[in-house]
């Protein structure tokens, strides 16, 4: 299981450009963070997923 | 034209009012802003949520400064998360540093903001702190390498104005980076108060959201931040009669 | 402005001396670049005399108005704007309000009490041509350093008259004066006073650490006066001609762990506004780099000297001294302000009452001579005084006279752990 946003989902093996496109997420208006590290979008197509990775995504909302 | 400007990380603003966009609709924040005369506008960081096809980056207009907050972080090293994913996000270099470990009161924890602001002073983020009044934290986070300093003038959100009226004056009156008076600021006339006693800039948020009129209560923010800082230039007349004069004058001992 | 006539020629000098004191006084090129520091002296990195001098110089008194002052005392901060209209002339027609002010501020931070303590000279040894100072290397004066038992004797008689606080001078000369002789002395005196204060030459942050270890709470160093151009003409030989050197002494005292530093320039010497505000701006700008530090103020006048008694502090008359001590006050309500027996005994009863918070009493300025001037009875060996003072009351006397103004005389107030 990969830990995403706070929920386990059945990402393992897909790479972060598979899971953004299938959960129809908005590429220009997020950053991946994985482990701790931030993926670069260049590596979105290559970086594979791996069962255990914490990963979040986020992106800019209204804050004071 | 307008010369009386302040500087952050290397840029020049000639507007005081610091403007925050949470708590109300992204519709509201173009006019907000305009209406603000806003060069400098906050942003919080959050888990994104899928199918969602806008972006709060299109409601503010170009030219503004943005200033994402590491908000959610609870120690130095989330907020240093925080900043480097915000400054990922391609909005550059600014961030301020807001870390809470308490969700009742949401005080700003001191200790690890000084922490944070100098870790990410040396990743070469313009960090504004934002902090409780403390002198002793204020110096060190001079020396950690903070852009300005940001103090809260009450509890975040509380709208009850400058309780911490004799702190924030220390601030201003003894250190060297720009004081922005934060948190708390809930009516104009606060707002102007804080810059009559020297402040280089307001920021304020819920009193703006919560108002009846937004864009309107903008406008009234930034008439009366303007006025406070022209005040604080003219310098103040005298308030205090300083009690009159004693019948034994203490000066009559001096001879030649 | 009138000059004082300082050059002093002694029928004791020999020929090659007085033609060398000579050349000093008269051609500037025989003497050294004052802004350059000797061999042995350290150098620290420091904004501190660049962002003084820089405010001094740009300093024009007389655009200040009577507006301007009443804006200042109208302020419950006084900033360095106010500050500099209160030592305006256009000040001097405020000097009461001030004096009420600078009370009021006063009080805020010391309460009625005054401190006391008093000087104690154990060498009168110089290497330098200060050409106003009684000490100078050309003056014919009597010479002499107290040994360790004759230093330890002045203490007792000191001790036993009741004060607690002690602050050792020397003449400025490393070779008759090490810092390992007063450093010995430092050790005597933690025996007999609580408080132990040193007015020496300028020396290394390791040389202040060593002397602090062995018992100094606090350092003195006189600039004298912040014109540098007017330094030079005034410090002609020795070590002490370097200007920067001397500036920052008492941030090399900090970083040798000093809990406290002293500043004064020596009124008189040269334009006594510009430098008042210089001595205010060198101590507020340390403050804001080294807050934890205790910071005082004196504010010495020029003296007669043995063998010149002309000399005279000018146009710094009573009024004037009254308003910088009233302005440092209001500028600078946390510090120390000493003001010594260089003062006749009605302005130090009047001061005390509204900005000084320490005296000195029961002074000598001669080498030696504690004994004979508390008891009345001649010394034959003493060495010869710095300068002449005006206020010779003893140590209960001026007790008694504080308390009978209505302020609560402190010895000291140290818990020192």
């Amino acid at each position: 299981m990969v830990h995403i946003n706070g929920k386990d989902e059945a990402a393992a093996g897909m790479t972060v450009q598979e899971y953004l496109g299938k959960n129809e997420y908005p590429l220009e208006w997020i950053v991946v963070e994985c482990n701790e590290e931030i993926v670069p979008k260049a590596d979105y197509a290559t970086r594979q997923l791996q069962d255990g990775d914490i990963v979040e995504i986020v992106s800019f909302v209204g804050g004071g | 034209m307008n010369n009386d400007t302040f500087k952050i990380g290397g840029k020049e603003f000639t507007s005081r009012f610091i403007l925050g966009s949470g708590k109300y609709s992204m519709e509201l924040i173009k006019a907000a802003v305009e209406n603000a005369g806003a060069q400098i506008i906050t942003l919080a960081v959050r888990r994104t949520n899928t199918k969602k096809n806008e972006s709060i980056l299109d409601y503010i207009p170009k030219g503004v400064t943005l200033l994402p907050n590491t908000s959610g972080a609870r120690d130095a090293k989330e907020a240093v998360r925080i900043a480097r994913m915000a400054r990922e996000l391609g909005c550059g270099d600014f961030v301020k540093v807001e870390i809470m470990k308490d969700s009742k009161y949401l005080l700003p924890d001191n200790v690890e903001t000084v922490k944070a602001t100098e870790m990410l002073a040396k990743e070469g983020f313009v960090v504004l702190p934002y902090m409780y009044p403390d002198l002793y934290t204020a110096r060190d986070l001079v020396n950690a390498g903070a852009a300005a300093v940001m103090p809260l003038a009450s509890p975040i959100g509380s709208n009850k104005g400058l309780a911490t009226r004799e702190f924030i004056q220390i601030l201003i009156d003894e250190i060297d980076l720009p004081i922005i008076v934060d948190a708390g600021i809930g009516r104009p006339s606060q707002a102007c108060e804080a810059m009559e006693m020297g402040a280089a800039a307001v920021m304020a948020n819920t009193a703006i959201a919560t108002a009846g009129d937004i864009p309107a209560m903008a406008a009234a923010f930034k008439s009366a931040i303007e006025a406070g800082r022209s005040a604080h230039l003219a310098g103040l007349g005298r308030v205090l009669e300083r009690g009159a004069a004693a019948s034994d004058p203490l000066t009559g001992f001096l001879r030649d | 402005m009138a000059e004082n006539q300082f050059f002093i020629d002694s029928d004791k000098l020999s020929e090659e001396a007085l033609a060398r004191k000579h050349q000093l006084e008269t051609d500037p090129s025989s003497r050294t670049n004052h802004m350059e520091y000797m061999e042995g002296m350290e150098q620290i990195d420091s904004d501190i005399r660049q962002k003084t001098l820089t405010e001094m110089q740009a300093y024009d008194y007389s655009k200040y108005t009577e507006r301007d002052v009443r804006m200042a005392l109208s302020h419950e901060t006084c900033s360095i704007e106010d500050f500099k209209a209160l030592l305006s002339p256009a000040a001097a027609p405020f000097l009461e309000e001030m004096a009420q002010r600078a009370k009021m501020e006063t009080s805020k931070h010391f309460g009625n009490t005054v401190y006391l303590f008093t000087p104690l000279y154990i060498a009168n040894y110089c290497e330098n041509y200060c050409v106003y100072c009684g000490f100078n290397c050309y003056n014919d004066i009597h010479r002499k350093k107290l040994s360790a038992d004759e230093i330890e004797h002045e203490m007792k008689v000191i001790a036993d008259s009741g004060i607690e606080e002690i602050l050792m001078l020397t003449g400025e000369s490393r070779a008759a004066s090490d810092v390992t002789y007063i450093g010995e002395a430092c050790k005597l005196a933690r025996k007999y006073f609580r408080n132990v204060g040193l007015e020496i030459y300028p020396v290394n942050s390791d040389e202040y650490r060593y002397l602090h270890e062995c018992g100094a709470d606090y350092v003195t160093v006189f600039q004298e006066t912040y014109d540098s151009d007017k330094y030079e003409t005034l410090h002609l030989l020795g070590h002490k001609r370097v200007f920067p050197y001397r500036f920052e002494a008492q941030e090399r005292a900090i970083m040798g762990g000093m809990r406290g530093v002293g500043f004064s320039a020596l009124l008189g010497l040269s334009d006594f506004r510009k430098d008042a505000l210089a001595t205010a701006l060198h101590v507020y700008y340390l403050q804001r780099k080294y807050p934890h530090v205790e910071y005082s103020l004196s504010c010495p006048r020029l003296r007669p000297i043995i063998n010149n008694d002309k000399i005279n502090p000018l146009d710094v008359h009573e009024k004037e001294l009254c308003q910088i001590l009233c302005a440092y006050r209001i500028f600078l309500p946390y510090v120390g302000i000493t003001v010594s027996s260089r003062e006749q005994k009605h302005f130090r009863d009047g001061i005390v009452k509204i900005a000084a918070t320490k005296v000195s009493a029961g002074v000598s300025t001669g080498i030696g001579d504690h004994e004979s001037k508390y008891s009345g009875e001649e010394s034959a060996d003493a060495g010869d005084e710095q300068f002449e003072i005006s206020d010779g009351r003893s140590f209960d006397q001026m007790y008694g006279d504080m308390e009978s103004e209505g302020l609560q005389p402190v010895l000291n107030d140290y818990v020192y752990v």
